[in-house]
């Protein structure tokens, strides 16, 4: 029975592997493979959910994978109610995407290739979700990685997109080396890596050893999850397809992070220090990437950086020990993201591809359900009493106050504030301010069709009732903690009725501040696109450009390692330089006896190099 | 009077390396038979001969034999090898057949060669004796210089064999030396002999050059810094298809070798020669890596990546005991799939102006030719260690062995190296699947024989990457015995 899980995979790796190589014959048909592969995959976690809702852990081996000696490792599945709970959320919010892609993606040539490496993505998701190990963890944790590679340069003959496809591979490789020696220092520190067995062992762990393991598992959340110091992709994988960017950047790839030290908890919780670096390192992003969101003016960037900010929040959670928070935070998040990505890709689909807020405006009253879809969206951002992401944030604020984290609980509280600004601001400038396109332009504006309206929709109403349903506050925890409380033991205390009530009316005044200031700047009076994204003072353009992050890793990184790999080129291999001299030497003697160049000069350097090598090695056996 | 004792000549041991020079000996009569035969007889009579090379291993699979007064030691671990390097030169053969017809350079003397070459290998991985190595690693090495010479027209393939044979001969005599150095120390060049005279002095110092000299010899045949500068002009100049038996077999016989002279010598000698390997892997894995980031050229990249991998498997030596030489056992069986693989792709493309060596040439690749750039783009990944690909299994347990010997900041260096490796081998992957070739592209150049090496390598890469147990099991087994 239990061997039934694995169709969630299954599902849709058969989906990409037959995009994949039948792609030419299936053509503008490969909707209909990916899509119902989805379903299946989701109608599949449904059925084992239900089975877990009960607080049953199931276990399910398909075969063993490495071993040798006394360490063994397979291919195993774990399924807890936090496994359920990723699972419906990944392959759920990657059905709407799936569906909503058939409309945004429908005259691109590469349909099939899009389908196929969509349903690949998914599989390694869901395969991460499943991983009973670290070991198969981190083989996913990779996959996903390569995915993201292949959507955000799914467009590659544009530079950016190629580009940015890199970038995001080179930095998570950043991340993963250290998720990988993590992986492996556990290994030989408690000699396996299932979970069951590797967090009974990790108990009584002298601090040190656990603290250097749990840092270096977070280093590898900070790449994947987009968090302080490694942020700088997620911006640029904005240059993928909208719908990638609600799946993979925004509701599914970069929750992995938050999972997987959710689901590591144990470890993290043997260091103090651990938990207190992951709980500031969250802080720091929330704010840092908040401001930024301030000043941009793409809209996907906005939403971009609003994502790394939100993840903060997701940290923060962890750190201070409310996991429940935090992953009922991502589950909000994953909603009301993928419904703000998806309606502002509706937004960029009737604008022909604009998606600059400075040249939109005015289109409430043309594309009515996308505006009431994706407002539903940003107030559930924003925190807007009521909604989902109210609950699940303010959950957090409560944790970070709760645990006598004040400071923190302060800083995010400024964070919330930020939040409800930027997001009132991007839904004002898009929908509801004086239109600031082209009369042409103007002219053009459409709503989407329906597959693509549809699911917006659904998740509009996910936002709404999410919050209500599973997120109110009560003397033992939101429903949801207790639901998770199997997997997370409930550390969430009730709070006395002066202290809730503080907080929430801090929560409820920092949302509608936030509102009334975007008020005042951008609707009280009608703006001028110009005066938009201009920076007029000195932090204005320090926010525009993100701190300068990129131009600093660019000056203080990348430069000087390709300056370094030049010089040992020049070093180490003299060819290369010989190349270079050779080849204008050639162009000036171009028909001379210049072919004779047996290079015997730099036979006798490689021969000198040689000796010098054997006397080094000769003098250090010799002095032992 | 006494009669003279011959010692019993058992064929048996050396049955994979007779039927490799049988084979041999056969494609050099059939050369001068006077009927006319055609000329792919010859390739099949090598291809045979590997194989059957495989199959006499696999008969003698856990009946280890010695012979010639332990001068060849045919136990699991040489057949381990055995495996291998049959692998790696059945491989070669497949790539060979329409490469050589196409570049004009078909000769039977071609294929004598690379059989001499294989039985050099497959007898420096059973050599129970240093004079054994010397005389393997000879037979294997002037094989391939005179391989490496392969295009008489082209300059750079007579600079490399010139350069190869030049620093080989060099190295060489530092080997010899070094076997004279420890013959004078112990009284004997049998390795177990060695190890039990060592075993009371363990600093004598005349034993202690010469086992530095001889890691000079077989440093430069492994490629390691700083006896690596030889790599890069031979592996660009020299055939491709030579250059993947020289990347492959010849460094799996010489790591054979190396393993086995310092485990079965050192067995009962405190482990402090670890440090010098420590300090050498490192560096060549760093140096490798670095300079390949600068590279242009494929075949140049390909070369200091090789030495990069060298690396990775010099940590699993430092490591030490079963886990780390079975480590580095299973590495090189994953590597010789993935670098014969990488190599046999450039074998198969073609340009107007010969052969497609440049990173720019592979350009568009994806678009036209999109089975064989897939091919090269998982034996890049596999490569880069990005799972479920053989390199990354690969990876885990040579660095998981260092880790568990205790050896993590050595782990730390290699798992740092191959995040830096992904930005050189993702470039290819750009080159093919993103950009557009600036004039004539590169075609596929049609071969049954090639396409069925690369399937093969394929099959392989992501078969040890996806079940990679019963090898590992294979490869901790095989040098178990040396250990004891």
């Amino acid at each position: 029975m239990s061997t039934s899980l694995w169709l969630i995979p299954l599902f849709p790796l058969v989906g990409a592997l037959l995009n994949m190589l039948f792609g030419r014959a299936i053509g503008r048909h490969a909707h209909w493979v990916a899509v119902s592969a989805l379903a299946g995959s989701f109608v599949a976690s449904c059925v084992l959910f239900a089975r877990v809702a009960t607080g049953e852990v199931i276990n399910s081996t398909l075969f063993s994978w490495v071993g040798a000696g006394d360490f063994e490792t397979s291919v195993a599945a774990y399924v807890d109610p936090l496994t359920g709970v990723m699972l419906l959320v990944v392959t759920g919010v990657g059905a709407l995407i799936h569906l909503y892609s058939v409309g945004y993606m429908h005259d691109d040539p590469g349909y099939p290739r899009y389908f196929a490496y969509l349903n690949l993505f998914v599989f390694s998701m869901t395969m991460l979700v499943l991983a009973g190990n670290f070991l198969l963890l981190y083989v996913f944790w990779e996959a996903v990685g390569l995915c993201s590679y292949l959507l955000i340069g799914f467009w590659y003959t544009r530079p950016a997109a190629s580009q940015a496809g890199k970038k995001a591979f080179i930095v998570n490789r950043v991340g993963d080396f250290g998720f990988g020696l993590g992986i492996m220092w556990l290994w030989s520190a408690v000699g396996t890596l299932d979970y069951d067995a590797a967090f009974a062992a990790v108990v009584g762990l002298e601090p040190s050893t656990a603290t250097g393991i749990a840092l270096l598992l977070f280093m590898g959340a900070c790449g994947k999850s987009a968090q302080l110091p490694l942020h700088i992709w997620l911006p640029d994988a904005m240059e993928g397809p909208t719908p990638v960017s609600a799946l993979i950047h925004a509701a599914t790839m970069v929750t992995a992070g938050v999972y997987m030290v959710a689901r590591s908890h144990v470890i993290f919780e043997q260091s103090p220090v651990a938990l207190t670096v992951v709980a500031w390192i969250g802080v720091a992003t929330a704010l840092f990437a908040a401001t930024i969101g301030l000043a941009q003016t793409d809209i996907k960037r906005v939403l971009a950086y609003s994502t790394v900010s939100q993840l903060g929040y997701m940290f923060a959670a962890v750190g201070v020990g409310a996991y429940a928070a935090g992953i009922f935070h991502l589950v909000t998040h994953a909603f009301f993201k993928a419904l703000l990505f998806l309606g502002a890709g509706s937004v960029i689909h009737g604008l022909g591809g604009q998606q600059d807020l400075r040249k939109m405006g005015g289109l409430s009253s043309r594309m009515v359900a996308t505006t009431i879809t994706t407002t539903v969206g940003g107030l559930g951002l924003a925190g807007m009493p009521g909604l989902a992401g109210f609950f699940s944030k303010d959950e957090i604020l409560a944790a970070a106050y709760g645990s006598g984290h004040t400071g923190m609980w302060a800083l995010l509280l400024l964070g919330a504030f930020l939040t409800s600004f930027y997001t009132a601001r991007m839904l004002f400038l898009a929908f509801y301010s004086g239109p600031r396109m082209t009369r042409e332009a103007a002219h053009h504006v459409h709503e989407s069709p329906g597959v693509m309206i549809f699911p917006l929709w659904i998740l509009a109403l996910l936002t709404v009732i999410t919050g209500v349903a599973f997120g109110i506050p009560s003397e033992h925890g939101t429903r949801f903690a207790r639901f998770l409380a199997p997997v997370f033991p409930i550390h969430e205390a009730g709070h006395s009725g002066v202290v809730a009530l503080m907080l929430l009316v801090s929560a409820v005044a920092v949302f509608v501040a936030g509102v009334v200031v975007a008020w005042s700047m951008y609707m009280a009076a009608p703006v001028r696109a110009d005066a938009i994204g201009r920076p007029r003072t000195a932090i204005h353009a320090l926010l525009l450009n993100a701190y300068y992050v990129d131009a600093l890793y660019d000056r203080a990184i990348v430069r000087p390692l390709l300056a370094l790999s030049r010089f040992l080129a020049g070093v180490f291999d003299l060819r290369l330089i010989d190349g270079l001299v050779n080849a204008l030497g050639r162009a000036v003697v171009a028909s001379a006896a210049g072919l004779r160049r047996l290079q015997t000069g730099y036979t006798v350097n490689y021969a000198l190099t040689m000796l010098a090598g054997a006397v080094a090695i000769v003098i250090f056996l010799l002095s032992r | 009077m006494d009669a003279i004792v011959f010692p019993p000549v058992l064929i048996g041991p050396l049955l994979p390396t007779l039927v490799v020079l049988a084979a041999a000996a056969l494609v050099l009569v059939l050369d001068v038979v006077p009927w006319a035969i055609p000329r792919e007889v010859a390739a099949m009579v090598a291809l045979a001969g590997m194989i059957g090379a495989l199959l006499a291993t696999l008969a003698r699979w856990s009946a280890p034999g010695r012979a010639f007064r332990d001068m060849v030691v045919l136990d699991n671990f040489a057949l381990f090898f055995n495996v291998v390097i049959c692998y790696a030169g059945a491989l070669i053969v497949l790539l060979s057949m329409d490469y050589l017809r196409r570049t004009g350079s078909e000769s039977s003397e071609y294929w004598a060669l690379v059989l001499f070459a294989t039985a050099g290998m497959m007898l420096l991985a059973a050599a129970g004796d240093l004079v054994v190595v010397f005389l393997a690693l000879e037979l294997m090495s002037l094989s391939l210089y005179v391989l490496a010479g392969l295009f008489k027209r082209e300059l750079a393939s007579g600079e490399a064999a010139m350069k190869y044979f030049l620093l080989g001969a060099f190295a060489s005599s530092f080997l010899l030396y070094g076997i004279a150095l420890i013959y004078g120390a112990t009284g004997t060049t049998n390795l177990d002999r060695i190890a039990a005279a060592i075993a009371s002095r363990p600093r004598d110092p005349l034993f202690g050059i010469g086992l530095g000299l001889l890691m000079v010899g077989f440093g430069f045949k492994i490629s390691s810094v700083p006896f690596h500068m030889w790599v890069p002009d031979v592996y660009q100049g020299a055939p491709t298809s030579v250059t993947a038996l020289i990347a492959t077999g010849s460094k799996a016989g010489a790591f054979a070798a190396l393993i086995r002279v310092l485990t079965v010598t050192l067995r009962g000698v405190p482990p402090d020669w670890a440090a010098l390997l420590w300090v050498i892997a490192a560096v060549t894995m760093t140096v490798g890596n670095v300079v390949a980031l600068a590279q242009s050229n494929l075949k140049r990249m390909l070369a200091y990546s090789s030495i990069a991998h060298v690396g990775y498997m010099l940590v699993g030596l430092v490591a030490g005991g079963v886990g780390g030489a079975g480590s580095v056992l299973f590495y090189l069986l994953t590597y010789t799939f993935t670098t014969a693989g990488a190599f046999g792709v450039i074998t198969l493309c073609e340009r107007a102006r010969g052969e497609a060596v440049e990173v720019s040439d592979y350009a568009g690749l994806a678009r036209r030719h999109p089975v064989l750039a897939a091919a090269l783009g998982l034996f890049l990944l596999s490569l880069v260690g990005i799972p479920p690909l053989a390199g990354f299994v690969g990876k885990f347990y040579v660095f998981g062995a260092a880790v568990r010997a205790g050896y993590f900041w050595l782990a730390v260096i290699g798992v740092l190296n191959s995040a830096a490796a992904a930005y050189y081998y993702l470039r290819v992957v750009v080159f093919m699947y993103m950009r557009e070739p600036e004039g004539a592209a590169t075609t596929y150049a049609s071969s049954f024989a090639g396409s069925l090496a690369l399937a093969i390598a394929l099959l392989a890469i992501v078969l040890l990457g996806v079940m990679p147990a019963p090898f590992v099991d294979l490869a901790q087994a095989a040098v178990a015995p040396l250990l004891r």
